[in-house]
């Protein structure tokens, strides 16, 4: 998401090495009142976010009575803030970010403590990608306590009811049935070009469901070229998406549509589009002047299988790491891999846990239950690929992949030449990197 | 910190304008400490927020992305030529600085001289002032909704369409496709039975793509009248039932278009017209024995204006000028204004008793009294378009970002705004400073002059 590239800003400032260790040996006990201490904790979460977090923290003081949390909310700042504070030599205990990047950043720095003391915690209760995820030259630095999926599609109840099709399962359906819509009168999709990462959201969504994990993260650390024939297909079925006969507002329409209004054509009585592909944070937007009620107004359904594809699902998330290795800061990484912790906030909603343990009938609504399950039962899981690239490439407003997806909604059917501008754009951004 | 170094580039015309001022009253004062005493502040603050920066920033653009580790010499100024998107954003800020001061100055003349002229000239000036008491970026969210490509939603778009529609065809139905392959024809030139008819045949035009809402309440079920032996009928109808249905049939639930004017041309050139029903039906009494072509009429449909898109690439640099000038014109017009108070009357009276038209009196007395005021004012602009950077980040939508984009707000993307290079971020700054000094000497040796 746009906010977390903004903040990452900072990491130019050169981060001095830090071994920060106070030693302390480990003690595997879950839950007992013999720890004692305390924790500081900076991280993203700010308003709502913040207070259901202190839910969350409430859980971790019944089960270690006698280490007291201080929790510090330094939102969109968090890469400044931290990266600071480890220059100083001063960071927290343990710290809470979005960045996939800054964690590996800290762990090359010597900054971060491994998580090792609470392996059997986490492997036990995140499904396998989350831990690769966190995972360094064979230790845990990090714990993703808190998800985003962005392999959804929501759709208007009213206008698929009107034309009679039901959510998709297939790639091959949903472009059947976005056809079927078209006849009934109602585009069938809302495109936000105007924000490029919409587009490398719908992009990454074909490429890891078509391609598959191991491509995808080829992709992302650029060891194969854009210019892989398996990059020109992905392109070629998300050209049939984007045709400007389907999309609100055709293609120079689109390319006007922020996100905001995407949501919004879509979210209305008489809606301009019946779907749009884009993440679990889609209602949230619209949220105050949403007409429709969830389920018989809008619903969401998975972002559809491609060739037969397995679930997969690619995401975000907020991931929890260790600066300071303390038995009471130990205790708080244990108690927040419990499947407890989760639910204290799952239960007051805006969360979705991939702790696989968690039961699922704790999310506050049907909709969320949807898409927030889908993080701790899916096959695979990817981060969102812009996100793991240079900014250059992957992160900034009018040039890199933005610029070019965008490019490629203006005229879908050029898949070679925009594969060649894609690749000569991030083959410079990985070499200045 | 190179951000600091770029806003005091900005800043730095003030500042420097002011510092003669304190050094001619020390030179006036009695005791150098007493002068050092009233220097320190304004020094401190001109070391602290313009110097320090200044500095720190022309350093820092010869060092690359990771830092002061890394000496780079003159790459990043090397960068400015080779990459292609701040290349175009220098040519663009020529464009830009070749265009808009001259407008804005021309704008503000004429405002100026008009608005002396007419009564409520207070109201007039208030009104074109106005613009400056917003924030150019407020501006810029303002614009940019005015011109966005829906007439729903931007009022330029709206505008046109208002105008449009006195002359458009406004039929009962919007937008509509041939359900089969048995019509051809589009909206713009109506559809049309591909095969003929005979007397006591029926048509069957079904349409599709046309939402539910759109036919009027009225509409009943689709219904294939019947035909006697002299007469040529048939359904106009929304060809489509949930799900598909089988196009080219009419089937339960789908609805009839009510108010369709179809048209049937003999073979003779004769054309005949009849408007359909509520359940889309239509008849054509006692037609010969000859061959028939039907077809559903133009007029049918509403010719729906899709808006002008000044968002987008080809329009967007244009339309942001247009609510800069907007924004500027207004501030020329006080400041020429100004001038042209201050200018002596008697010059004016004597020009006309001696029998000057007024536009004589303008262009040869008025503009040339009032050119030491327009210089400042186009100066101004100059320097004013140089760091123009909030209007178009806050117009333009982001997929035409990189079609408006200026130095300045590649100074921004290129450190802050994304992508975390301060080294060559730091050298468009420079590159700015640089541009912007020659402007500065102008305006500086003016208030020398003047002083």
């Amino acid at each position: 998401m746009t906010k977390t590239r903004f903040a990452l800003a900072v990491l130019a400032v050169p981060l001095a090495v830090l071994a920060a260790g106070c030693g302390g040996s480990s003690k595997s006990s879950s839950g007992s009142s013999d720890v004692n201490g305390n924790v500081s904790i900076t991280g993203v979460w700010t308003g709502d976010e913040q207070k259901s977090f202190q839910a969350v923290l409430d859980v971790c003081k019944e089960k270690y009575p006698n280490v007291t949390v201080k929790y510090n909310s330094s939102g969109d700042n968090t890469p400044t803030v931290l990266s600071t504070a480890v220059q100083g030599g001063n960071p927290p205990d343990l710290a809470a970010v979005s960045q996939p990047g800054l964690m590996k950043d800290f762990q090359k720095k010597g900054a971060l403590q491994p998580l090792d003391f609470a392996k059997s915690d986490i492997t036990d209760n995140y499904p396998e990608d989350f831990v690769t995820l966190t995972t360094i030259n064979g230790k845990i630095y990090g714990l993703i306590f808190k998800g985003a999926n962005k392999s959804t599609v929501w759709y208007n109840t009213k206008s698929l009811n009107d034309a009679g099709v039901d959510p998709p399962k297939s790639w091959d359906d949903l472009i059947k049935d976005a056809g079927t819509i078209k006849a009934s009168g109602t585009t069938p999709f809302s495109v936000g070009g105007a924000d490029g990462w919409t587009l490398t959201d719908l992009f990454e969504n074909i490429y890891l469901r078509q391609a598959g994990g191991d491509m995808y993260d080829k992709l992302s650390d650029h060891t194969i070229k854009w210019t892989d024939p398996s990059v020109k297909k992905a392109l070629t079925t998300m050209g049939q998406y984007l045709q400007s006969g389907n999309i609100a507002g055709g293609t120079s329409g689109a390319l006007q549509t922020d996100f905001p209004t995407s949501v919004s054509n879509v979210f209305a009585d008489s809606p301009k589009a019946s779907m749009v592909a884009e993440g679990d944070f889609v209602p949230g937007v619209v949220a105050s002047s949403n007409p429709l009620k969830p389920v018989d107004g809008y619903n969401v359904f998975a972002f559809p299988s491609v060739d037969g594809s397995e679930e997969s699902v690619v995401g975000g998330g907020d991931t929890v790491m260790m600066f300071k290795d303390t038995p009471a800061s130990e205790a708080i990484i244990k108690c927040l891999a419990t499947p407890e912790a989760s639910e204290a906030w799952a239960k007051r909603g805006g969360f979705s846990s991939p702790n696989k343990n968690l039961d699922t009938g704790v999310y506050p609504d049907e909709i969320t239950k949807t898409t927030a399950s889908a993080l701790a039962t899916t096959k695979t899981f990817r981060f969102d690929m812009s996100d793991l690239q240079p900014a250059a490439f992957g992160g900034t407003v009018g040039q890199g992949e933005f610029k070019i997806f965008q490019d490629f909604l203006k005229n879908p059917s050029n898949v070679d030449s925009i594969a060649q501008a894609l690749e000569t754009s991030a083959a410079k951004a990985y070499a200045s990197q | 910190m190179s951000g600091g170094a770029g806003g005091g580039s900005i800043t730095a015309e003030p500042a420097v304008a002011q510092a003669p001022l304190p050094d001619a009253g020390a030179r006036r004062s009695s005791t150098t400490l007493t002068a050092i005493a009233f220097l320190l502040p304004a020094a401190l603050f001109l070391g602290v927020w313009l110097l320090y920066p200044t500095i720190y920033t022309i350093v820092r653009s010869l060092f690359g992305r990771s830092g002061f580790g890394d000496f780079v010499g003159f790459d990043n100024y090397k960068q400015l030529w080779t990459n292609t998107l701040v290349r175009d954003s220098i040519v663009r800020t020529f464009v830009w600085l070749a265009i808009v001061p001259l407008i804005i100055t021309i704008f503000g003349l004429l405002f100026a001289v008009l608005t002396e002229r007419v009564r409520w000239s207070v109201a007039f000036k208030t009104i074109l002032f106005m613009p400056m008491a917003i924030s150019l970026f407020a501006t810029g969210v303002i614009w940019h909704v005015m011109y966005l490509k829906d007439p729903n939603q931007g009022a330029v778009n709206a505008a046109i369409g208002g105008v449009r529609s006195v002359f458009a065809s406004s039929g009962p139905v919007e937008d509509a496709q041939p359900s089969t392959a048995t019509v051809t024809g589009s909206k713009s030139r109506g559809f049309t039975l591909k095969t003929p008819l005979q007397a006591g045949q029926s048509a069957l035009i079904g349409l599709t793509g046309i939402p539910p809402d759109d036919l009027p309440a009225t509409a009943k079920q689709a219904k294939v009248p019947h035909a006697s032996n002299s007469e040529i009928t048939g359904v106009v109808w929304r060809d489509f039932s949930p799900g598909g249905g089988k196009p080219g049939k009419v089937e339960p639930l789908e609805l009839g278009i009510p108010g369709a004017t179809v048209e049937l041309k003999g073979s003779d050139g004769k054309t005949e017209s009849a408007t359909t029903g509520d359940d889309g039906s239509f008849t054509f009494d006692d037609v010969g024995s000859g061959r028939y072509t039907a077809s559903v009429s133009a007029s049918t449909f509403s010719s729906a204006f899709g808006g002008v898109s000044w968002l987008g690439s080809a329009l967007i640099t244009p339309a942001i000028m247009v609510a800069y000038i907007w924004v500027w014109a207004g501030f020329a017009m006080v400041v020429i204004g100004a001038g042209l108070a201050a200018m002596p009357r008697d010059v004016l009276e004597a020009a006309r008793t001696d029998g000057a038209t007024e536009w004589q009196v303008f262009r040869r007395v008025t503009v040339p009294l009032l050119a030491p005021v327009l210089s400042v004012v186009f100066i101004t602009m100059l320097i004013n378009v140089l760091k123009v950077f909030d209007i178009i980040v806050s117009i333009a939508p982001g997929s035409t970002q990189s079609d408006a984009s200026v130095i300045a707000v590649q100074m921004w993307r290129q450190s802050f705004g994304g992508v975390n290079d301060f080294g060559f971020g730091s050298a468009i700054a420079v590159f700015l400073f640089i541009l912007v000094i020659p402007m500065l000497m102008l305006n500086v040796r003016r208030f020398r002059r003047e002083g």
